[in-house]
């Protein structure tokens, strides 16, 4: 193998001369260069002496035409570079000719925007994502209804798959995630109540807050991170990859095609995931009572439909299509606004989780105004 | 090892994938300085051939020599060394995504050597100039063009002027012009940085400008090798008939 010499001296100053030895390439060039560095005047010299290089690459041969041109400057000389060479052979000659800088075009990068630009595109482009986005929902719920009606352009059994996908393939991490809550928020309330000797309370507390806000919200924070992610990267996928222009050209429209039937799915499942969710999360509660308070389940149910109203039933399930919809529509946006590569998918699923929580928190702030006198 | 010896010798070389074979039996040697290349028809297994060299798949059987080393047997630190002496152009270009063409660039410049910014950077110009794409320095893979990402993967291949140059169909998806543009450079290449050259490709004119050997593959037996002269004298079939229905 060869290796690395990392030589001394290859860089000498003689009268007028700068005289290289050795091998000049991407290894010798660093020491080189601050050897250079250290003359730094080079005022006077007329000539590089290359007699004793023994090998070039392209780092050696720009580090020559580097020294060439520093000695044209600070000499005020005016002359093809190549004419500062001397003694060289013709397979240095030729390898400094191939990796020639002199007609190499420059460009700069393009210089970085300053902070407040910055913050200025970024509430710009908030602004028009959440316009594009209402555009986008009008698209979806236009597509969905009158899908309802027209079956053409639909694609066939692509609802029954997509409800496995968000809805059954959802049950068990739904339901276990329910029932762990479950057990932790009425063990945690039940040593308090205890206390108070209020032990009958727990079913009222534990039904009363998992119908309101802990099923649909735990769901929807599950669902968000399942389907959300998995259709703003199936999206993306199908966006990069061309497969959405694809569609276009064979006149199918793709909202109609991928997103309506995740949209129907998501619809359907949502609500229902939610209720399994209520319903586990109280089982939970139902253990934690028989099992440290010692309250029957008899005692434990009629004191629980004191609290479990209809109307809260109705809008947690209001409520949770609501949730659906947004994971569905945020999902799809940041799918199809992907831009680039493979690399963009990746940015695309993680906004859309990201986002698709907050908008569920922020849907949640609204409905629990609802609840106030 | 001498000069004189092959630059790469492979030795009964077998490559499958699980069990079907794909390479039955190739032994082949590469001369230094010469630009070899690989011909076959789509899905014949030269890409695989060119994998395998490089072991970025395991042989299932055979003998791989790059600079006299056997890379089957060689330790993880001597295939580093040999690897940093071989530039690759994938068939895709596989430019990294996520930063620009020059970034793209300077990263094995930047990971390999001690460089001063100033010489990488010119490093890089001179690149992107030798394969015509000194405008699209700062842009993002994303940026180009299917023609203009295999130029900038040339461009990375030879960042590190290496001593062997692979090339998966480098004018796949190019004018005419272009491609004749990136033929010269890689005669350049060999000529006057003594570069060794194996290229996959499909392109009549391009197999008769820079040709100096070929490796013809046939259903994963090699058929021919030899220089270009001999090929179409040899009057093997499969070969005649790639040599008369491309050159219309
Ligand atoms: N990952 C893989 N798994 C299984 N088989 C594969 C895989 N990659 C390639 N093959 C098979 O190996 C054979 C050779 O593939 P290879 O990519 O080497 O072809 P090629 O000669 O480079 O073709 P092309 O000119 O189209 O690029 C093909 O028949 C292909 O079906
Ligand atoms: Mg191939």
């Amino acid at each position: 193998m060869k290796k690395v010499h990392e030589n001394s001296e290859n860089l000498f100053v003689e009268n007028k001369k700068i005289l290289l030895k050795g091998d000049i390439d991407k290894f010798t060039v660093p020491l080189l260069w601050k050897q250079l560095s250290q003359i730094n005047d080079l005022t006077g010299i007329e000539i590089i002496d290359l007699k004793h290089v023994t090998s070039i690459d392209s780092a050696g041969s720009l580090f020559i035409e580097e020294i060439a041109s520093t000695i044209k400057d600070q000499n005020n000389l005016d002359l093809p570079i190549d004419k500062l060479y001397q003694n060289v052979t013709k397979d240095i000659n030729d390898t400094i000719k191939v990796f020639s800088q002199t007609d190499v075009k420059t460009y700069s990068r393009k210089r970085k925007d300053p902070f407040f630009v910055l913050v200025g595109d970024l509430v710009i482009s908030f602004i028009t994502s959440l316009h594009e986005i209402m555009i986008l929902a009008s698209d979806v719920f236009y597509w969905a209804i009158l899908g309802i009606w027209r079956k053409k352009g639909a694609r066939k059994g692509s609802f029954t798959q997509q409800s496995l996908l968000i809805g059954m393939e959802a049950v068990p991490i739904v339901a276990l995630l329910s029932l762990i809550i479950g057990l932790i928020l009425s063990l945690q309330a039940a040593v308090q109540l205890r206390m108070f000797g209020a032990d009958i309370f727990i079913a009222d507390m534990l039904g009363y807050a998992m119908l309101t806000e802990m099923g649909a919200m735990m769901t929807a924070i599950i669902v968000s991170g399942r389907s959300g992610s998995s259709i703003a990267s199936e999206i993306a996928t199908m966006k990069v990859s061309e497969e959405l222009d694809a569609l276009k050209m064979m006149s199918i429209n793709p909202i109609r095609y991928v997103i309506v039937p995740k949209f129907y799915a998501m619809s359907v499942c949502m609500p229902l995931l939610v209720i399994l969710s209520i319903i586990i999360g109280i089982l939970g509660g139902v253990f934690v009572a028989i099992l440290y308070l010692n309250i029957s389940a008899t005692a434990f149910y009629n004191q629980l439909l004191n609290v479990l109203t209809l109307k809260d039933l109705l809008i947690t399930m209001i409520k949770s299509t609501f949730f659906g919809w947004s994971i569905v529509i945020i999902g799809s946006f940041y799918g199809l606004k992907v831009e680039g590569g493979a690399e963009g998918v990746g940015k695309a699923t993680t906004y859309s989780v990201v986002t698709s929580i907050i908008t569920v928190i922020i849907i949640d702030v609204i409905f629990s105004l609802l609840y106030l006198p | 090892m001498n000069n004189s010896e092959p630059i790469i010798q492979v030795k009964n070389l077998v490559a499958k994938y699980s069990e079907k074979t794909i390479l039955d039996d190739i032994s082949v040697d590469i001369n230094r300085g010469e630009i070899t290349v690989i011909l076959g028809s789509s899905g014949c297994g030269k890409t695989t051939l060119m994998k395998n060299i490089l072991q970025l798949q395991r042989p299932a059987s055979g003998q791989i020599k790059v600079f006299g080393y056997d890379l089957t047997q060689i330790d993880e630190m001597d295939y580093q060394a040999i690897i940093r002496r071989i530039g690759v152009l994938f068939q895709n270009g596989a430019l990294l995504n996520s930063v620009d063409i020059f970034d793209n660039i300077s990263i094995p410049i930047e990971q390999h050597t001690k460089l001063p910014k100033e010489i990488i950077k010119k490093i890089i110009e001179v690149k992107l100039h030798l394969v015509n794409l000194s405008h699209a320095i700062y842009l993002n893979p994303s940026e180009l063009s299917g023609g203009m990402r295999k130029r900038a993967a040339l461009a990375r291949a030879i960042a590190l002027d290496p001593d062997i140059l692979f090339c998966d169909e480098p004018s796949a998806g190019l004018d005419p012009l272009t491609s004749a543009s990136l033929d010269e450079l890689i005669i350049n290449l060999k000529k006057q940085l003594n570069m060794t050259v194996v290229v996959v490709t499909h392109e009549l004119a391009s197999i008769h400008r820079i040709a100096d050997k070929i490796i013809f593959l046939d259903s994963g037996k090699l058929l021919f090798y030899g220089s270009l002269k001999e090929a179409k004298k040899s009057g093997i079939e499969q070969i005649d008939t790639f040599f008369k229905v491309g050159s219309f």
